[in-house]
């Protein structure tokens, strides 16, 4: 439940924000970190930004994601 | 990479050596202990090194008492329950959400905003936000309730139950019979608190507190490093998730916490009354404050019988030691809220420790 995942902020109106992960977008609010601009890449929480976040971390996090859910995928198809 | 794994490795090994005993090395975070069975850690540490897995989910910890006011608000009419979907198997008396009241007025949202957008969309029906978490979401619902304030959205409340991770620690710690040598901290509760939080619980009970991501390499580097201390005799405060995590947090999600909760005395499942470890709406906030809105007062008593989470939670057990797990509880009917969560030990266990679990057996026969 405390994941967040790194994503970039593609649209930025306020604190109202569109953000990117692996080509998934959705809505976010930069509301508890107001120094996020368009742009960077961010940690999400549950619809929120809660920290800055660098290239390579996020990457990192976006890999293991990738491969989460293919274990998922082949441990559903191994159950199935 | 594999440098790196080498390099811990022997960190650990030298320690688990020159101390000559058990070490057990407490992940308090739910995440880390799914990313550590997922990767197959516990499997390339040293013998002596033992991982205890702590009540950092937030799902498992949530009282019987609470879930039982949510199914008992989600009988009205009048209300719309808006939760995470993790809280929605969790087993109360009798049932849980998804099998008491599989109707319309139970919806799963992403977000504690989405929870919001769901009292404007329906304004003849009063929104009960399920408000659970750590110190990661509790930032999030303390945003939507200044919102229903400034806005006027009247017909929305929470049900809080958000928790705080410091004050768990320090209960288990200061248990006289704990065997806790050390804490991997949860890396983005600590995003919000900031490694400097845990503070106390080195200087006071010389714990060493050492900040981890949720990648494998991060994971052993951060027993690493707590084993390392281990065996010069330290305890420290560490962060070895440099790139997220700093001493002090995210300071403006702490000061709209401070503005909208108090830390009160809260029950933990397993762990029980905890002092000043969860999360109370402030009075000035309290009419979006489920409890007193719809007058709230009854608390049942919060015993599982057969259940042994509060062991596990106090990594006083490991699950297949449970005589219900894998047999009575399992994920798809779980009886205690480790098993219900994905990110609770005993599922963790279950999905991927259960071959290891077998061979044991197998090995003591």
């Amino acid at each position: 439940m405390c994941l967040a995942i790194p994503a970039r902020i593609v649209e930025l109106e306020g604190d109202k924000a569109v953000v990117d992960a692996m080509g998934n977008r959705w809505r976010a609010r930069t509301t508890l970190l107001p120094e996020a601009k368009l742009g960077d890449l961010v940690l999400i929480h549950a619809g929120f930004a809660i920290s800055l976040v660098d290239e390579e971390e996020a990457k990192e996090t976006w890999q293991l994601l990738r491969e989460i859910d293919d274990s998922d995928q082949t441990q559903e198809k191994l159950s199935g | 990479m594999l440098e790196k794994i080498y390099k811990a490795q022997k960190v650990m090994d030298e320690a688990c050596g020159a101390l000559g005993r058990q070490i057990n090395i407490m992940e308090v975070c739910g995440t880390h202990t799914v990313s550590i069975f997922r990767n197959g850690i516990r499997s390339t540490l040293p013998k002596q090194l033992k991982l205890l897995s702590g009540p950092g989910c937030p799902v498992c910890v949530t009282g019987q008492s609470y879930i039982d006011t949510v199914l008992q608000l989600a009988e009205r009419d009048d209300v719309l329950i808006a939760t995470y979907g993790d809280m929605i198997r969790v087993p109360g008396r009798g049932g849980s959400l998804e099998t008491r009241q599989p109707g319309a007025n139970v919806k799963i949202v992403l977000s504690s905003e989405d929870a919001l957008q769901l009292a404007k969309d329906n304004p003849e029906k009063t929104v009960v936000f399920v408000a659970v978490g750590f110190e990661t979401t509790a930032p999030a619902t303390a945003v939507v309730v200044k919102e229903a304030v400034e806005n006027g959205i009247d017909n929305f409340c929470i049900l809080s139950g958000h928790k705080l991770v410091v004050p768990a620690m320090r209960a288990l710690v200061s248990e006289k019979n704990h065997n806790i040598d050390g804490f991997l901290c949860p890396g983005h509760v600590s995003v919000i608190i900031g490694y400097g939080s845990y503070a106390e619980i080195v200087q006071r009970f010389s714990r060493p507190c050492v900040v981890a991501g949720f990648e494998p390499l991060q994971i052993i580097e951060g027993l690493s490093e707590i084993c390392r201390q281990l065996a010069a005799g330290k305890a420290e405060l560490k962060s070895v998730y440099a790139a997220v995590v700093t001493e002090q947090g995210n300071t403006t999600a702490q000061e709209i916490i401070a503005e909208c909760f108090e830390a009160v005395d809260g029950y933990w499942r397993g762990l029980g009354k905890i002092e000043k470890s969860t999360l109370k709406l402030k009075d000035k906030y309290s009419r979006f404050d489920a409890l007193k809105r719809f007058d709230i007062t009854k608390t049942l008593s919060e015993d599982t019988s057969g259940c042994r989470c509060g062991e596990v939670l106090c990594g006083l057990i490991e699950p297949p030691e449970c005589s219900l797990f894998a047999k009575n509880c399992t994920p798809e009917a779980p009886i205690g809220p480790c098993m219900v969560s994905s990110e609770g030990a005993c599922a963790a266990w279950f999905r991927y420790g259960q071959k290891k679990a077998v061979n044991n057996e197998v090995n003591q026969t």
